[in-house]
């Protein structure tokens, strides 16, 4: 099989169900992007996987920067109040 | 004759049914194990698995048709024995489906060729006097839609893309057209399954096939190449040369290993 590619990448979201989001499984080649809907239909959705299909050229994707993740990410972390885990659940509340 | 008559042929009827079922089957299963060649050799590992999902979808709709022609024959013959069993004189199937990869231009023209006559056929066929083939066939057609528009998408896409893919698709779609003949022309047995209402009238579905793969070369920017005399008759069993080493490979297992399992 060929590695030399002058398709560009794309990136490949799928949605499981009706009411659920579309979930980033990976990404294709593909000239253009009809053709990426195709191919992620054939390489992601072949066991039933989804009922929609995204597709985004991942040269379109902006991205943060991992060296910055400290100065982004760091002064969350000891923020944990702001995670709802402070309250008592009565047990009559069964799916919280 | 009434749709009862059509549901249930009587032994008059019945071979002739067999050998109907026979020639949707070999024509699906023959170009199934086509596709199956390119595994591992398809220009890009998406088009691997695209061609893979199409053949399995082809080796399904033939398991149905050989499951049901083995049923009506009465003889004891399962899908297995059908699809493995038969000599090339045998077979059925239309002599475009056994023609040779080639290289992914050939494969493209073949497929779209075929899927558009295949989708034209089984769209008729859910309308079928035999409500077990119109049932097999309202399944088929929903996997045929995708087939072809896979295998349009590329026609487009090479007829209409660079220089070398125009003229190298121009020259399988030369090489192939010859084949489309026998897609439309009737024979006795065409004609038999047509008044009995089980299967379409061959002109009337030609009419309608020429008219879907016009649309597609015009926006392939491709000619349609003119009609030559000689026609070929694999749904006769008279084929190219390329069918025995078709089948040669695909039924060297099962001959060698009767009755193999997984």
């Amino acid at each position: 099989m060929s590695t030399e590619r002058d398709w560009p990448l794309y990136e490949i979201f799928i949605r499981a169900r009706g009411g659920l989001d579309h979930k980033h499984v990976g990404s294709v080649h593909a000239a253009d992007a009809q053709m990426a809907v195709e191919h992620a239909r054939d390489v992601y959705t072949r066991r039933n996987e989804g009922v929609s299909i995204w597709v985004v050229r991942s040269a379109d994707i902006v991205a943060s920067d991992p060296a910055e993740a400290d100065a982004l990410f760091e002064p969350a972390r000891d923020k944990i109040y702001r995670h709802p885990t402070f309250y008592d659940i009565p047990k009559e509340v069964e799916t919280l | 004759m009434s749709a009862e008559a059509g549901a249930t042929p009587d032994s008059a009827d019945r071979e002739a049914r067999v050998r109907y079922l026979l020639r949707l089957a070999d024509t699906s299963l023959v170009l199934a194990q086509r596709l199956g060649e390119w595994v591992g050799h398809a220009p890009a590992l998406e088009e691997d698995l695209g061609l893979a999902n199409t053949a399995l979808d082809l080796l399904g709709q033939a398991r149905l048709l050989y499951a049901y022609a083995g049923e009506l024959e009465g003889a004891g013959r399962d899908e297995d024995a059908l699809a493995f069993l038969r000599e090339e004189a045998d077979f059925l199937n239309v002599t475009l489906a056994e023609q040779p990869n080639g290289d992914f231009g050939d494969t493209v023209v073949r497929q779209f060729l075929l899927d558009a006559w295949q989708l034209e056929l089984y769209e008729w066929l859910q309308r079928s006097a035999d409500p077990r083939l119109a049932a097999i066939a309202a399944k088929a057609v929903r996997e045929k839609r995708y087939h072809l528009r896979y295998s349009s998408g590329w026609v487009v896409r090479l007829g209409d893309g660079t220089e070398e893919s125009h003229a190298r698709v121009s020259a399988s779609l030369q090489q192939l057209w010859p084949y489309t003949r026998e897609l439309c022309d009737a024979d006795d047995l065409d004609r038999k399954m047509s008044s009995a209402g089980v299967a379409p009238d061959l002109s009337g579905l030609y009419a309608a096939w020429l008219r879907r793969v016009d649309t597609v070369l015009a926006e392939a920017r491709l000619e349609r190449p003119a009609d030559t005399p000689y026609l070929w008759y694999g749904k006769q069993g008279r084929h190219s040369e390329h069918l025995g080493r078709l089948l040669a490979l695909m039924q060297y297992l099962p001959r060698v290993h009767a009755g193999a399992r997984w």
